[in-house]
């Protein structure tokens, strides 16, 4: 082994000089935004009447148990003000560190750098090796951070312990997954996604598992994220459900090595075959439709997945509602129909930030082509800027829009199936297509950014983090109303869309498209960088 | 003959560093014009402003007649390009790549893409993903080589390639010179400059220094003169215009500008010259001028 690691030690310190920003602000602001959540729920709650209360309105609500899980001891400060970020925030964790250790092998090896360096002292699996450690010492500096912080803001220290380590294993977890991805894509693009698509499968299932009674089901025992609930944190400590997060660690991490011994550098574990000799590719739309169509298929397939479970939901709000107390709120403010409709409509927001996510990732095709040096032999042809750009940003609104559609369709049939409804159909897929302008804000920024400042054009997706982490947290840290009105998504018209939705949707249209145009003007004056 | 490229007092500038400045360059209709600098001269800025993917600072640019930088579709129409770094579409064969360049280009000869395959003896069922340095500078050379254009821009095109492919390389651009259609080479490959071009230029911090026929320049150089002669050379030192002379009894090596060659040759017939060997100045030579140790240019004094 001694060989096939060797330099280990100058690749961990290459990597942590290339992250000392990136990483260090994930791990510091995850850590803040635990902290402020539970100082500011220190605040909101200081009656146990007032916690028990809270709590109780959550557990009895099938839609925030679906998105955050359960609280298990409605007593508890502690579980009260973590529970978003219980099984949110360990998602957060989670995607941020399968994109680091995505980052520092599969990415470096298609740059080409790790070959570079391959010709120094450098052993075969130092690169694996060093990015395993880096993940680790992340894990370790996050649980440790986030310890603090809840205790700092006043939570028990056992409960935070148990809080922070959650975050820390799970953020293990998620890495070590990145680490095997990493060896069965050819990609790093395709291995962002295999593991995005492992890690929102784990979501679901938790999901699922949670909303089942009494408590959760041996589904949520098949989730990380589902581990990191059941330590239950603040609510009577399990330590022993730690093994589970670090045992799948070091299973995960084993098969990266495994996978990374059997195969060649540069290459996946499927092999290549020969392809045509001869292309049909014409046009510049064609070659950018080649180039994403699959990546569009593969969110396609998860979006219809996701609306159908989450749709099907629907049925299981009323099971809920045990207490007669709840059962009288709900129905004072409504009846069923509209706790469904809040349900929906708040598995409708969620999954316009994913199709925002989309849009992000499609549209900021043009950066990474112009980085790989691939636009300017495209654009060296009779081919102009505006329509070069336009095949991929074309690609990114239409795409995010049909992943709406498939949306509100596949939740919509879940919904009507499932509650013997079929007038819900088209009100569901009519809420789904109104998030469509604000999810084409947030694309759009990437435009604004690849036109003016290309080299930010990743920073949209710290933006949409924090459109996301405003639109659940805003109100709970007191936020100013303006701050919160800064996220697009905010201004989306809800379930039911009615007359009143249509001024919001054109305003946010007209948005997208100013923002694009501003993007294209400066798209056409700047130079081609590397 | 109408000038294809015409630029002058070029400037291009990335933040403090001044990438191009106040460069002058003419490329005629029909030559094979040689761009010669070492890395980081400011080659390929100077083909990029070219191309309308970089926007020059200051200076005028035209290339066909037409604004590189706003003309975009009517000059590209007219013109083929070969990146110095071809970096290709991981999940697309060679050949896909190809027939997608071209065609975005507007011209598609298929007999001319079959036999540019086969002698450049690239296999355009293979993913790019797979293809070496070597081999995707081959795709990006019969993409550009099978577009019927008026104006070839090569940026450093045979990096990777091996001396047999060195020489396909060498015979189409001849080919091109032989049909009219005009070259710009650009190299630090010194012998492929001087194999191909009908003039040269040779560029160094953002200015070319120096421009004309290979011949002309040959004019204002000196020769590299070895010879052996029967009795002992006297008063070679009185010979104006010997540099780097070492002189041993009856051998003798220097340099002599051209215009002082007959004086040379005077006194070694005088002396019995037995053999003579006489070197016109190679590229190298005239870019070490150049590019002296001491970076400052050092000008021919003959």
């Amino acid at each position: 082994m001694a060989d096939t690691n060797a330099g280990t030690g100058a690749m961990l310190r290459l990597a942590l000089r290339r992250d000392r920003v990136l990483l260090t602000s994930w791990v510091v602001g995850l850590a803040a935004t635990a902290g402020f959540s539970a100082a500011a729920t220190v605040d909101l709650y200081p009656t146990e009447e007032s916690r028990v209360q809270a709590a109780e309105t959550i557990n009895a609500s099938a839609a925030v148990v679906a998105l955050y899980g359960r609280i298990y001891d409605p007593t508890s400060l502690g579980a009260v003000s973590m529970i978003k970020l219980t099984a949110l925030g360990a998602a957060i964790v989670g995607i941020v560190m399968l994109f680091v250790a995505i980052r520092h092998t599969r990415a470096e090896e298609d740059s080409g750098r790790l070959e570079l360096i391959s010709g120094g002292r450098l052993g075969r699996l130092a690169p694996l090796t060093s990015t395993v450690l880096l993940i680790a010492g992340a894990s370790a500096a996050l649980a440790i951070l986030t310890t603090l912080a809840n205790t700092a803001a006043g939570l028990p220290f056992a409960g935070s312990l148990a809080f922070g380590l959650g975050w820390g294993t799970c953020a293990l977890v998620y890495g070590a997954l990145g680490g095997v991805t990493a060896q069965i894509a050819t990609t790093a693009r395709s291995a962002r996604g295999m593991g995005l698509t492992i890690l929102a499968i784990t979501y679901v299932l938790r999901a699922i598992g949670d909303l089942a009674e009494p408590g959760p089901s041996a589904l949520s025992w098949l989730s990380p994220i589902g581990w990191n609930q059941q330590l239950r944190a603040y609510s009577g400590e399990r330590w022993w459900v730690l093994v589970l997060p670090l045992l799948a660690s070091a299973v995960l991490v084993g098969l990266a090595y495994t996978l990374r011994s059997r195969r060649d550098l540069g290459a996946g574990l499927r092999d290549e075959r020969p392809g045509p000799a001869t292309g049909r590719l014409a046009t510049v739309g064609g070659l950018a439709w080649r180039l994403q169509s699959r990546v569009l298929l593969g969110w396609s397939v998860a979006f219809a997945l996701f609306g159908l479970i989450l749709g099907s939901l629907a049925s299981s709000v009323d099971k809920l509602l045990t207490s007669p107390a709840t059962k009288q709120f709900f129905e004072a403010i409504g009846g069923m129909s509209r706790l469904v409709d809040v349900f929906l409509g708040a598995e409708i927001a969620i999954i316009a930030a994913i199709a925002a996510a989309y849009g992000i990732s499609a549209a900021d095709r043009l950066r990474s082509e112009e980085a790989d040096g691939h636009a300017e032999p495209v654009l060296a042809t009779a081919t102009t800027r505006a329509r070069w750009a336009s095949s991929h940003y074309l690609i990114a609104l239409a795409g995010s829009a049909f992943l709406m559609l498939l949306a509100g369709l596949t939740i919509g049939v879940g919904a009507s199936a499932a509650l013997g409804d079929w007038s819900q159909l088209g009100r569901i897929v009519v809420a789904a297509l109104a998030q469509i302008p604000a999810v084409w804000v947030v694309t759009s920024l990437v435009m604004l950014a690849f036109g003016w400042a290309p080299r930010l054009t990743t920073a949209v997706w710290g933006l949409l983090a924090a459109f996301v982490i405003v639109g659940e947290f805003g109100a709970l840290w007191h936020l100013p109303g303006w701050v919160m009105d800064l996220s697009p998504l905010r201004h989306a018209p809800t379930l039911p869309v009615g007359t009143d939705g249509i001024t919001a949707i054109v305003v946010l249209t007209v948005v997208a498209l100013a923002i694009s145009a501003a993007g294209y003007a400066g798209w056409r004056r700047r130079d081609l960088t590397g | 003959m109408a000038a294809v490229i015409e630029i002058s007092g070029l400037t291009k500038r990335y933040g403090v560093t001044t990438a191009l400045d106040g460069l002058d360059l003419v490329v005629e209709q029909g030559e094979v014009h040689g761009f010669l600098g070492p890395n980081g001269a400011g080659k390929t800025t100077t083909l990029r402003v070219l191309l309308g993917t970089v926007r020059a600072d200051a200076g005028r640019v035209r290339v066909l007649g037409l604004d590189p930088w706003s003309d975009v579709p009517e000059l590209h129409a007219r013109l083929a390009y070969v990146p110095g770094d071809v970096s290709l579409w991981p999940s697309l064969t060679g050949g896909e790549v190809i027939d997608l360049l071209s065609r975005l280009q507007g011209g598609h000869d298929t007999a001319r893409r079959a036999e540019l395959l086969e002698r450049f003896d690239l296999d355009p069922t293979k993913k790019s993903r797979s293809y070496s340095k070597g081999n995707r500078q081959k795709v990006a050379l019969v993409a550009a080589l099978a577009t019927d254009a008026e104006l070839y821009l090569l940026d450093e095109p045979t990096s990777g390639l091996d001396p047999l492919m060195e020489q396909t390389f060498r015979e189409c651009v001849s080919e091109l010179r032989a049909q009219g259609r005009t070259v710009l080479l650009s190299s630090h490959i010194l012998s492929e400059a001087e194999a191909l071009s009908d003039r040269i230029s040779i560029i160094r911090a953002g200015k070319v220094v120096e421009t004309g026929r290979l011949a002309d320049m040959r004019h204002l150089q000196r020769l590299t003169i070895s010879a052996e002669t029967e009795h002992e050379l006297h008063g070679i030192d009185d010979v104006p215009g010997l540099h780097d002379v070492a002189y041993d009894g009856t051998h003798l090596h220097c340099t002599v500008s051209a215009e002082h060659l007959g004086e040379l040759l005077t006194h070694l017939t005088a002396a019995g010259v037995r053999t003579l060997e006489s070197h016109p100045p190679t590229l190298e030579q005239l870019f070490l001028e150049h590019y002296g140790n001491n970076g400052s240019e050092v000008r021919a004094d003959g």
